[in-house]
């Protein structure tokens, strides 16, 4: 389906990921831990009717309906680049709207310090979620601090492409962190919590020397097992054009916009 | 199970119609991904999909001899081609490793050979393949006469290795490598017991003498 979108800020003139690239190489382990296990085990999903409910340390607790939320709140384009933490990136055009226009609307307190995410639990239409070798236990859950979330360059996206977001790309409402690894993108969000306390995220609690909370893009802090100084660039075709080894930025080059939220820390201890 | 009896003319044939059909796999990946049929990350999806070929061949060598004595299928003739291709796999494995996914960037290569132990794993396999690879013909068995036994046990380990470059590559252990960590406890495991079922084969064999 066809959405209606504004051009917004944070653009890229570098090439974009084919849409059938996008939405056809994913991790999304709900339907399965190979890359195209979501679009061959996510038909059965059902991304409508949807309801989000976001509560915790707010003025205005509220669960909204994703079509009202969606036609309330102006949609822009975003082209992001994307780092998944194995150390290949995309080029991404999504359509959503700031996390930050979510939040005004239910009035976080001032005791609010971070906001925790938490994916659907469907067994019956998500097979990765039953079965004998489950992953990861579910839900699948994340955090921000609450001045990251509130970060402009932080989207919740609703579609791609100009259109609907398709069930591998976490339909219908998923997170867009694009200084972070592609990990922090939790999908298909059924509640939002403020808290006080830094919440847990799914891959720390399986594996915390391998991925952090912050998990922000850096090429000088390798994963322990591969390197994070270099990236390849998916960009569809065949062994000999489209996809490309290339450096990886500094919070994936986003460090004009966000390095200064991160002053004084050490990005190696915070990783 | 016996199996039918070849003539040896007719053996020769099935072997090298295991070669061919062995290589299909790689060369039907190759010609995929070559004409962008592949979709995602075609460099990444051919190159796993070599090593885990090797693996699998690597399996079934390790398997003939099990097979032969708990079931009674001799597939020794087919043993030297399965090593082999496994070899072959793991040549072309670790040529798009360096070419098509590194860009034949040797300083980043030699790092990461050096630095992480999956890579570092698959390297030892790869080198201790090479000289069960060259001394796999009739000359040096005869040649080599028991040391090329002592020297073809080197399997073993390259099994290990290879299984645990596998499973270290991931971001979680999930049903597939289980599945090899599993074939891979159990071919390993019944060398250890062998020694001791042969013998009291041998003895049962003799009581009833």
């Amino acid at each position: 389906e066809k959405l209606t979108v504004k051009p917004g800020p944070y653009g890229t003139t570098e090439p974009q990921t084919p849409k059938d690239t996008v939405t056809s190489y994913n991790n999304f382990y709900e339907f399965g831990t190979n890359k195209g296990d979501p679009a061959s085990n996510s038909a059965k999903f059902k991304p409508r009717p949807w309801t989000l409910e976001v509560g915790g340390m707010v003025a205005k607790p509220q669960t909204f309906d994703l079509d009202k939320l969606i036609a309330d709140i102006p949609l822009e384009e975003r082209i992001y680049r994307m780092r998944c933490v194995e150390a290949w990136s995309m080029v991404i055009p999504w359509d959503g709207f700031p996390l930050a226009a979510l939040l005004d609307k239910v009035e976080p307190l001032g005791s609010a310090k971070y906001v925790a995410f938490e994916t659907v639990v469907r067994p019956e239409e998500m097979p990765g979620q039953k079965g004998y070798f489950q992953p990861m236990p579910w839900p699948y859950v994340e955090g921000l601090r609450l001045d990251e979330a509130r970060h402009p360059l932080t989207l919740l996206a609703v579609g791609l492409y100009g259109e609907t977001l398709k069930n591998p790309n976490g339909a219908p409402i998923r997170l867009v962190v694009p200084w972070k690894y592609g990990f922090k993108g939790i999908k298909s969000i059924v509640k939002i919590t403020l808290t006080d306390k830094q919440p847990p995220n799914s891959w720390n609690t399986l594996q915390a020397n391998e991925y952090g909370f912050y998990a922000n893009v850096n090429p000088e802090v390798d994963h322990p097992r591969w390197s994070q100084a270099t990236e390849r660039r998916i960009g569809g075709g065949s062994f000999f054009g489209g996809s490309e080894q290339r450096p990886t930025l500094p919070f994936n080059g986003y460090a004009d916009e966000v390095a200064s939220l991160y002053a004084g820390m050490d990005l190696r201890k915070f990783y | 199970m016996p199996l039918p009896k070849l003539s040896p003319r007719t053996r020769e044939a099935t072997i090298w119609a295991l070669y061919a059909m062995g290589l299909i796999p790689g060369l039907w990946g190759f010609y995929q991904g070559a004409t962008g049929q592949i979709p995602g990350d075609p460099v990444r999806i051919f190159e796993h999909m070599l090593g885990l070929w090797a693996l699998r061949f690597l399996c079934l060598g390790l398997a003939v001899t099990p097979l032969r004595e708990l079931a009674g299928v001799n597939l020794i003739a087919y043993r030297r081609a399965l090593g082999l291709l496994a070899f072959y796999y793991v040549l072309a494995h670790f040529t798009v490793y360096l070419t098509l996914d590194r860009g034949l960037m040797f300083s980043t290569i030699l790092a990461d050979i050096v630095k992480r132990p999956y890579i570092t794993l698959g390297m030892a396999g790869l080198v201790m393949l090479i000289p069960l690879a060259f001394t796999s013909n009739r000359w040096s068995i005869r040649r080599l006469g028991s040391d090329w036994n002592r020297l073809h046990k080197l399997v073993y380990p390259i099994l290990i290795v290879a299984v645990l470059h596998y499973a270290l590559s991931l971001k979680v252990v999930t049903g597939e490598p289980a599945f090899y960590l599993l074939v891979t406890a159990l071919l390993l495991g019944y060398r250890l017991v062998r020694p001791r079922l042969l013998e009291a084969r041998r003895r049962l064999r003799q009581a009833s003498r």
